[in-house]
């Protein structure tokens, strides 16, 4: 006790190391809920603060984090036409995932406590989320380098320059994926990076995604994916090539219910994503020129392709660059859902329109708002006039 | 008196606090001292107009406003003035006085024997001069009622939907002869009617029938569906700046009552002693400032714990030395918080209150909790958690009309409905709000920016 009074005193003020505050400030809020008393205003505060709101972010990440990791060696095996054990698609996994979340932790932590730092204040628990949502989003091949520079990217252009944590207009975890699209497409795009490859390679193995097959479908769209080996219930489960944690929509549910059932992320949004994507979807299907044409591919293919059900339910409801309004949520998630399904279907470029929806309508999100509380300063108006 | 709507109210919450005060009246001891705080008078500008040491009646004038004289704030006690309090720049924080027990009356003339609009100013005179007029407060704003103005309606709030309230048909057992008059008086003070608002299913009946332009509305739903400014809005809604409403509690309404019965300003009312720190939960009749130790005691004397003169969410600190506040009905004492508690935030919750559904005790809805007075979490920038929004029960949007305050913009602010609300509409959004932001300071300053703009002081 004496020992943590005496170092406690040389990062108060006047202290030799004063500067560092944040860093000493970090480490007890973690450990402790300190016994900060309420003053002025009201007595009693819910227990819920953001920490807690960031950790059931986190692990309603886990289901996602756990299966992408085995993923990673499944596939690794599978391409090299090896029949491993589930323990040892793990362990390829983790020897993957581990040093992708290090680098991401490392990175942004650094970012965090030096603007922390700068600014003298309090080193928030904001990057807890982005942190573990960077890795999930990325290929297992992406080079650690260019992870770095993502993630300083994403932290310090897409959240820090707006003021922090509370304050950024775009999702952080999107904009490091961004980068890297824009910057190092091959890293992050095309059929070869998905899969993590050793020397041995099976030929008929492509390594390319069911959403990458499907720009050039070779007969009807649905049974040329299933002749790849992608069949509804194999994406639905996740085994297949993709960014770590976006395959397995079981996972994403599973982390979906969390966050429903806590109220954390916000029911509007998901539900209407799905209602965008399927109304843009069956749109499609009813221009469709062939059933041979991605235009053709029905909406329940949509949600477990690619990153449609992991951008709906973990970065669309980002609270802070979604739309605040209850009746902007539902349009913003809407408009997410079918900008997803219309990129995805008229723009082969661009295979994975999700990250590209969610970031527009991020910008678009305060227009939204706007929107709704001129309605609801008119309303106000009409009903005081009556 | 008519009966008019039942308004059901889904947005709020119960916070599920232990410690409600049981359903028994004592007579509480006569209390040694009695304060009345400038604070509890938003709107006034005090000036005090008496000394340390002077004898004072009850009915004798305390402080003044200083623009309108005729508002006085009166003691409740005879006995001597033991202290005037004052803060920064001299300004009137209290007046304390010692009581002798005799409660010897001021002098001072009858109120009217009739009641009704024809004799409005001089039934205004009389409660202004007994010292009871503050228990009329005044929307836009929350501020004690201007005596200038003419309201447009009253309404009565004869219900209580905050943490821990009072028994309100403890407080009106009894007193319906006395409620019944001073509906009669409210109706006297304006051309439209009076709004009697109550919880659902409760009967009015015998209060108030056969009486005129009076109309009894039922809300039903956790709080804040009891709260004033709830009731205004969904009933018949501010307007404007210059759309002046009035309103008042069953309480206050009683008091009136009596004081047109008897002749003489009575300040003694029902209070209610709750919280999970308090010894004998339980109701007690006693006076209006009265010392808070002299009807409430902890439970455990060997931990902190805070006097709280009104509710948990919008009452004030008054500690063991305080008095019970103008317009409360409720002393809440609740532990203060001590001691750190490891990984808090990784807690499952089993024993953790939270509007939020992320702790287990959400599926332990029958469970009341001890809370203390921890902030439960560090402050941080607004997050749009929609939180706020599932927690008022207006046409209003929270989050957008505290940013219109912190960024000082007077027309949003108007626009987003600033005229409708109070702090207290506001106390369950800071109880929950994740950030841990003094939500309850920003409205109290929007509030204040807005009538220096309209021309009134604070």
């Amino acid at each position: 006790m004496k020992t943590r009074g005496r170092i406690r005193s040389m990062f108060e003020k006047g202290g030799s190391l004063e500067r560092l505050w944040p860093l000493l400030d970090a480490a007890e809020t973690f450990l402790f809920r300190l016994p900060a008393r309420t003053s002025g205003g009201a007595h009693i505060r819910d227990a819920y603060d953001l920490k807690r709101m960031m950790m059931i972010v986190v692990l309603a990440l886990f289901p996602c984090m756990a299966f992408g990791t085995y993923n990673v060696g499944y596939q690794f095996y599978a391409s090299a036409g090896i029949a491993a054990g589930h323990l040892d698609c793990l362990i390829k996994g983790l020897w993957v995932v581990v040093p992708l979340y290090a680098v991401t932790f490392a990175v942004g932590g650094f970012w965090e406590a030096f603007f922390a730092l700068v600014r003298g204040e309090e080193i928030n628990e904001g990057f807890f989320v982005t942190g573990t949502l960077i890795p999930l989003v990325m290929p297992p091949t992406i080079p650690l380098w260019q992870l770095a520079l993502a993630v300083s990217f994403g932290v310090v252009l897409g959240k820090e320059l707006f003021g922090g944590t509370g304050m950024n207009v775009f999702n952080p975890a999107l904009v490091s994926r961004a980068f890297l699209f824009f910057a190092y497409p091959k890293s992050i795009s095309g059929a070869g990076v998905w899969v993590l490859k050793g020397d041995r390679m099976v030929d008929a193995v492509s390594g390319a995604t069911p959403l990458h097959l499907g720009i050039e479908p070779v007969g009807d769209i649905v049974p040329y994916l299933s002749s790849n080996g992608f069949d509804f219930w194999r994406m639905f489960s996740g085994l297949e090539p993709g960014s770590i944690g976006e395959t397995s929509v079981i996972a994403i549910l599973m982390g979906a219910a969390l966050l429903l059932v806590t109220r954390v992320a916000s029911w509007r949004i998901m539900l209407s994503v799905f209602a965008g994507g399927a109304a843009m979807a069956l749109l499609c299907n009813a221009f469709a020129p062939s059933p041979a044409s991605m235009l053709a591919l029905p909406a329940h293919y949509h949600f477990v392709m690619g990153g449609f059900a992991f951008g709906a339910v973990f970065m669309a409801t980002d609270p802070v660059s979604a739309a605040g309004t209850n009746a902007g949520k539902f349009i913003y998630g809407f408009l997410i859902g079918v900008l997803a399904v219309l990129v995805r279907t008229l723009n082969p470029a661009y295979p994975e329109g999700m990250m590209l929806a969610i970031l527009f309508m991020n910008l678009f999100s305060p227009l939204i708002d706007y929107m709704v509380v001129r309605l609801n300063m008119r309303r106000r108006r009409l009903r005081a006039a009556g | 008196m008519r009966n008019m709507a039942n308004y059901r109210l889904r947005k709020g919450y119960d916070i599920r606090i232990e410690g409600q005060a049981e359903k028994i009246l004592e007579t509480a001891p006569f209390p040694a001292a009695v304060g009345l705080y400038a604070s509890d008078f938003y709107g006034m500008a005090p000036k005090a107009l008496v000394d340390g040491g002077e004898r004072v009646k009850v009915g004798t004038p305390l402080w003044h406003d200083r623009r309108r004289e005729s508002l006085v704030v009166a003691s409740p006690v005879s006995g001597t003035v033991a202290e005037v309090r004052r803060g920064a720049r001299r300004a009137l924080e209290a007046v304390i006085v010692r009581t002798d027990g005799k409660q010897q009356a001021a002098k001072s003339a009858p109120p009217p024997k009739r009641t009704g609009p024809s004799n409005r100013k001089e039934i205004i005179s009389a409660l202004c001069a007994s010292g009871l007029f503050p228990l009329i407060r005044q929307r836009p704003f929350g501020t004690v009622a201007d005596p200038l103005a003419e309201p447009r309606d009253i309404f009565v709030t004869a219900m209580d939907t905050s943490p821990l309230a009072p028994d309100q048909e403890l407080i009106l057992r009894g007193r319906e002869r006395e409620f019944r008059r001073g509906i009669e008086v409210l109706a006297a003070l304006t051309t439209g009617k009076v709004h009697i608002c109550t919880a659902g299913g409760m009967e009015l009946d015998s209060h108030t029938s056969g009486l005129e332009n009076i109309e009894h509305h039922q809300f039903t739903g956790p709080h804040p569906a009891g709260n004033a400014g709830v009731h205004i809005h969904h009933v018949a809604p501010i307007k404007g700046v210059d759309d002046v409403v009035w309103h008042c509690t069953a309480q206050g309404a009683i008091l009136l009552g009596r004081y047109f019965i008897t002749n003489i300003p009575s300040f003694e009312v029902t209070v209610a002693v709750a919280g999970s720190a308090a010894a004998d939960r339980r109701h007690v009749r006693t006076l209006i400032g009265a010392e808070i130790s002299s009807f409430a005691r902890p439970n455990d004397s060997s931990s902190p714990v805070r006097y709280i003169s009104g509710n948990v969410l919008t009452g004030r600190n008054a500690g063991a030395d305080g008095f019970l506040g103008f317009s409360d009905s409720l002393v809440s004492l609740i532990p203060e918080a001590r001691g750190k508690k490891f990984l808090g935030w990784l807690a499952l919750g089993f024993s953790l209150e939270s509007v939020s559904a992320s702790f287990i005790s959400r599926f332990l809805p029958r469970r009341r909790f001890s809370i203390d007075s921890n902030r439960n979490g560090s402050v941080r920038a607004f997050v749009a958690t929609g939180i706020y929004e599932r927690l008022l029960p207006m046409d209003i949007l929270p989050s957008f009309l505290l940013k219109s305050i912190l960024a000082g913009d007077i027309e949003e602010m108007e626009k987003l409905g600033i005229l409708e609300v109070t702090p207290e509409d506001f106390a369950l959004c800071e109880y929950a709000c994740p950030s841990k932001t003094d939500i309850q300071r920003i409205i109290r300053d929007g509030i204040g920016l807005m009538l220096k703009e309209t021309g009134e002081t604070e």
